[in-house]
């Protein structure tokens, strides 16, 4: 099982520890899971992401073009520095990891799924052979810091962090090495994304909760992106699901709707025509949880659908889920029903995010939401 | 009121005359985690020994409750229902999940005493 550089740091603030995609990861601190989802979204927290995919790509424009012929988003149209989502997609439409691509002065920086990151080094490595540098980094570390505290936070540790826009980056300078911060992250919260080498990242986060933030696990990472609506690889998104399917319509550039990259022509045809099923909100009518898997039906008792994540979201204060549904039923506040220990629990299609911050944020729109 | 008993299920069992109260252990909450949903048996309900009695959920997983002994559910605490958070908080007190009128006082002789209980959950631990 492999560890993180923070392990050390993770078990010494208490750390609860799961496997997860081979890794060691703490799943929650010694406050628990609703402790550290509120923390996060009212003041800040600090999320060990290292386990993810950090692979940087060298080259300049024959691999935007090459890349232009893998990736449904429109690199050519992003500038330096800034940062999309996207998706590693199969020839079937379907998705093989989603992912964070930021062009750099010398190439591109991609941030892949821990579970996915081998076999997306491979499936790229066959795309564009053995043309350009391509790497897997293992001597960087990864921290997420988000939450309405999180600008002031970084920013007392890092001058100028606060001038980033949402989807952009830059190059900062710590312990006077290199460190690549990204106003982004997964919570539905403002915040930041930290590329760091290994060797001082545990003083950096020291240093970041010596000013005031707090370790969260991934179990709260969970309960805080399902709350802001946001897809999990694995479960709401695999290799059998198309991004049109997912809802995610607007991560494929309309300017490459008729270009070619693997699965094109079903998302042109899925995007011009429409989608037998697409991802929803969910929201059960009682306290009771759906999890990933519940059955959804509908009153007529035919099946219609299934849940993909399923949880109690502490800010709702709530059951939320989300799940995939035959189109016909996807209006929002159309009445459904869940099967969950063997009674029909009633819900209703929702609009997502289920948890939505009353105040704009600084920079671009977020994409993501 | 009689000693606390423990069954291998982490539930925890009181006897007062012929009602017993029954909850899950502290234990039990600190392997779930923090509790966000409690489901009770319905009153008036009878239960046997060792058979599904409730439902606890974390914001992780759902946990079935089972019932130590067997009988007929005379009482719920609805406040668990309407606020999750008191099982975490006060497993064998305020935190009980149903009571029972005792079907044989024979059964309780199969459960483990505190002592016992502990030795159990430690050695279950891992």
């Amino acid at each position: 099982m492999k560890k993180t550089p923070l392990y050390s740091l993770h078990q010494k603030h208490g750390a609860k520890f799961v496997q997860f995609a081979g890794y060691e990861m703490p799943i929650q601190y010694e406050t628990g899971i609703v402790k550290e989802h509120i923390t996060t979204r009212n003041n800040s927290g600090i999320f060990d992401v290292s386990h993810m995919g950090q692979l940087f790509l060298k080259g300049g424009d024959e691999l935007t073009n090459d890349l232009q012929k893998i990736f449904p988003i429109d690199l050519e149209k992003i500038s330096i520095n800034q940062s999309k989502y996207s998706f590693l997609m199969k020839e079937n439409g379907g998705i093989y990891d989603d992912l964070i691509i930021t062009k750099l002065k010398d190439g591109y920086m991609i941030i892949l799924n821990a579970a996915c990151k081998d076999s997306d080094l491979n499936i790229l490595k066959k795309k564009i052979g053995e043309k350009y540098q391509i790497d897997l980094s293992d001597n960087l570390s990864l921290i997420a810091i988000q939450g309405p505290k999180a600008k002031d936070v970084l920013e007392s540790i890092v001058p100028g962090v606060i001038k980033l826009k949402f989807m952009n980056g830059n190059q900062f300078k710590y312990k006077e090495l290199d460190i690549y911060i990204t106003r982004s992250g997964y919570t539905g919260e403002d915040g930041f994304e930290i590329s760091i080498n290994n060797k001082i990242v545990e003083s950096f986060v020291e240093k970041l909760i010596k000013k005031g933030s707090t370790m969260i696990g991934l179990g709260a990472r969970d309960t805080l992106r399902l709350e802001a609506g946001l897809c999990l690889y694995g479960h709401d998104l695999d290799e059998n699901t198309s991004p049109i399917e997912a809802n995610l319509k607007w991560a494929i550039s309309k300017s490459k709707i008729n270009g070619k990259f693997p699965g094109s022509e079903f998302i042109k045809k899925q995007y011009n025509e429409g989608v037998s099923k697409l991802r929803v909100g969910i929201k059960p009518e009682t306290k009771v949880i759906a999890r990933e898997s519940t059955k959804i039906f509908d009153e007529k008792d035919n099946e219609i659908g299934k849940v993909t994540s399923g949880t109690f979201g502490p800010s709702v204060n709530g059951p939320i889920a989300m799940g995939y549904i035959s189109n016909d039923f996807s209006k929002t506040n159309t009445k459904i029903f869940l099967e969950v220990r063997g009674k029909r629990v009633p819900a209703s299609i929702c609009e997502m995010p289920f948890y939505k911050k009353n105040y704009v944020r600084g920079g671009e729109d977020n994409v993501r939401n | 009121m009689s000693e606390i008993k423990f069954s291998k299920e982490h539930e925890w069992i009181t006897v007062d005359g012929d009602v017993a109260t029954i909850g899950i252990t502290k234990h039990a909450t600190e392997l779930l985690g923090d509790i966000v949903f409690a489901e009770l048996p319905e009153k008036g309900s009878s239960v046997n020994k060792d058979a599904t009695a409730g439902v606890v959920e974390s914001t992780k997983a759902a946990s079935d409750v089972y019932t130590p002994i067997s009988g007929e559910v005379v009482d719920t605490n609805q406040s668990i229902v309407d606020d999750p958070s008191k099982i975490n908080s006060d497993p064998e007190g305020d935190g009980w999940f149903f009571k029972l009128k005792i079907k044989d006082q024979a059964e309780m002789n199969t459960l483990m005493n505190r002592d016992e209980y502990d030795k159990f959950a430690k050695e279950n631990a891992s």
